[in-house]
């Protein structure tokens, strides 16, 4: 035990003397936090919209006026012939063109009907497909007006209509930070805690005290504890910054119990630090360890669906997210956070990442050797 | 008592099977100062490192204080120190920390075994505070030998603790390793410097993982076979061409200002003879003493 103090001794005195470090731990994570997600906006605005008006007809410029006053599209073309607009798509100044067809007001009122061309350039598909359906929205909703001007409606509606009306539990008004935030946070911990761990031990084969240490009688799992726990309390106070961050620049507060949240942080740093630890065992430079963390970061993170649903990604890609400890920590932030759940409904997820904890820091034990 | 014992040491390397150890046997005696003294790439940190069980060995078999080092690694561990060729020690923590740091993972104290590093430590103890990475190359061989020391080793295994160090600062060094002699330390150590291996009890010379010989400092020059010559002329590159002419020349090289040369049929009159004849002036020949620098050039041939 006396050994083991000390080695921690050690390992924070190494820590808050290497002044880059700190501010990576410390500064970082709440640069990100603050940036990230006022950038990494899921709703896409700004789409470049070019628009071909034949009819230049009130009702025509009526409907322009209500897509640009829906906030969505920016008119940047208004072009004469489809061929002109499409310019604009081929020298990407437009994401989309709107055909609006000669006699669109006469043939609306007169027959009924009318067909408009919608041209979407596909290249960024997230934008194409919202901006066409957005647009077809509010051409739906534009064609509700028209109608309820033009016909009186009878009491009963001639045609059976289903009107649905959504309600957005937990998180009312759709805000995507309230969504991405706590992911955003469960991302930073993970980075933080295994980019640290992994880097730790290989820095010090790197520099060579790793022979001196290994001469010592120290015991394997004294040193890797030594290794873990400071790592363990780091990450610990950059998730509290992250909360605190989360809770007076977002306003998030966390729906569920802090105490259900920490419980799980701690059980689930082991794991991503017994992570870190096994990399770095299997690593001779600070090199390796990085580039080898990074592709599992990369995976973990595109699999952890935080930008991405999993329910959405096909079978085998399911199969993988089951072994990926960030899955669990994103579901459970959002479970805890927004939700409220309790501790007896995230105990499938303690559970798993016990295990994953339990064999990655066996692991690391059994593979760290005193001896080639 | 024999201290360290090795028996037919065998280390190879990759799938090539590059042999750095290879069928080494030695002992050493409790109390002893034995030198393995080899050019670099001679296998003697691929030796040491099997010897503080930081390697295994391929073949053959070694004990320290009668602890097998493959089987009894942890008695090992705790009763050796070692001294890594690389400076290996905490360069972000100051020479106290590391001190103190090494005698805990030691399970002891700095108090109980001051009087084993007490002559070390005062010449750097005006730097406590200073962290081990601003030392200068002198004192961090003299922290690394205190933190080697700390746990009052039986054994210490001292890899080439003075390379790179300054002559006085070498100088130093090996009066500290002959006070720590004298408290029965059995002490290894291994160096690429011909001239500090007459300060050793006896020497390993050592070469391609082989040993060449093993004897004390005095009965390796004395088992010198030929009689020597340091001979000096006006140009010391025609004299080595010239040198190396000569009917009757065994082996020649530079030696400082001299160079050393055995003859089957050494006659100093004849030699400064034919020297001259071949165009060089301010001819000397005399006879040179043997050092252990020559025994170990007349090994290798």
């Amino acid at each position: 035990m006396r050994t083991l103090r000390f080695l921690l001794r050690k390992e924070f005195r190494q820590i808050f003397r290497d002044k880059a470090i700190v501010a990576m731990i410390f500064f970082m994570p709440m640069v990100q936090l603050i940036l990230m997600p006022l950038a990494a906006d899921y709703e896409v605005r700004n789409i470049n919209l070019s628009v071909v008006d034949h009819d230049k007809s009130p009702y025509s410029r009526k409907l322009i006026s209500k897509i640009v006053a829906s906030g969505y599209f920016r008119l940047t073309g208004y072009n004469a012939s489809f061929k002109e607009a499409f310019g604009l798509i081929e020298s990407d100044k437009a994401d989309l063109i709107l055909e609006i067809p000669h006699d669109f007001e006469k043939r609306l009122i007169r027959e009924d009907e009318e067909k408009l061309f919608i041209a979407v350039n596909a290249i960024n598909g997230t934008k194409a497909s919202l901006g066409g359906s957005y647009l077809g929205s509010i051409i739906g909703d534009f064609n509700a007006d028209i109608r309820m001007q033009l016909v009186t409606p009878p009491r009963f509606s001639q045609f059976p209509v289903i009107d649905v009306v959504g309600s957005n539990w937990f998180n009312p008004v759709l805000n995507y930070k309230v969504f991405i935030v706590p992911g955003i946070l469960a991302i930073l911990v993970t980075m933080v805690g295994g980019f640290l761990s992994a880097l730790n031990i290989v820095r010090e084969k790197e520099i060579g005290t790793i022979e001196q240490i290994n001469v010592t009688p120290i015991k394997k799992h004294i040193f890797i504890l030594g290794k873990l726990i400071p790592f363990w309390v780091l990450a610990n106070i950059v998730f509290t910054i992250g909360l605190l961050v989360a809770r007076f620049v977002y306003g998030i507060v966390p729906v569920g119990s802090l105490l259900t949240l920490y419980a799980f942080i701690s059980v689930y740093l082991l794991a991503v630090l017994g992570f870190g630890l096994l990399v770095s065992t299997f690593c001779d430079t600070q090199q390796q360890a990085m580039f080898i963390m990074f592709f599992f970061m990369m995976l973990f993170i595109l699999l952890g669906g935080l930008f991405t649903s999993i329910d959405s990604m096909p079978d085998w890609a399911k199969m993988i997210t089951r072994v990926n400890p960030v899955r669990y920590m994103i579901e459970v932030m959002r479970m805890v956070m927004l939700k409220g759940s309790s501790f007896a409904d995230v105990l499938p997820h303690v559970g798993i990442v016990s295990l994953m904890a339990a064999v990655l820091n066996g692991w690391a034990i059994l593979n760290y050797k005193k001896t080639n | 008592m024999e201290a360290v014992v090795v028996k037919n040491l065998v280390k190879t390397y990759g799938k090539e099977k590059t042999v750095a150890v290879d069928d080494v046997s030695f002992s050493v005696s409790r109390g002893e100062l034995f030198g393995l003294i080899g050019p670099d790439g001679a296998g003697k940190t691929s030796i040491f490192r099997m010897l503080t069980t930081l390697l295994l060995p391929d073949g053959g078999s070694a004990s320290v204080d009668g602890h097998d080092i493959v089987k009894d690694f942890r008695q090992i561990r705790s009763s050796v120190g070692y001294m890594p060729g690389k400076f290996s020690l905490y360069q972000d923590l100051t020479i106290e920390e590391n001190l103190h740091f090494f005698a805990t993972v030691f399970g002891t104290t700095i108090e109980e075994n001051y009087h084993l590093i007490k002559d070390i430590y005062v010449q750097i103890e005006p730097f406590k505070n200073r962290r081990a990475g601003k030392l200068s190359g002198g004192m961090k061989q003299k922290l690394a030998l205190c933190c080697a020391l700390i746990h009052k080793p039986t054994t210490l295994f001292l890899d080439e603790p003075t390379t790179g160090v300054d002559p006085v600062s070498r100088k130093e060094f090996w009066e500290m390793l002959a006070r720590l002699k004298e408290q029965n330390i059995t002490i290894l150590v291994s160096t690429p410097y011909m001239d500090e291996a007459s300060l050793c009890d006896r020497i390993a010379l050592i070469q391609g993982g082989k040993i060449l010989s093993i004897d004390t400092p005095q009965n390796i020059i004395n088992a010198y076979p030929d009689r020597l010559l340091a001979i000096k002329a006006n140009e010391m590159y025609r004299l080595l061409k010239v040198l190396e002419g000569h009917p009757d020349i065994l082996n020649s090289y530079a030696f400082g200002e001299y160079a050393h040369a055995t003859f089957r049929d050494a006659d100093t009159h004849a030699l400064q003879a034919y020297l001259r004849e071949h165009g060089l002036t301010d001819v000397e020949v005399k006879d040179a003493e043997v050092t252990i620098e020559d025994s170990f050039i007349k090994l290798l041939h």
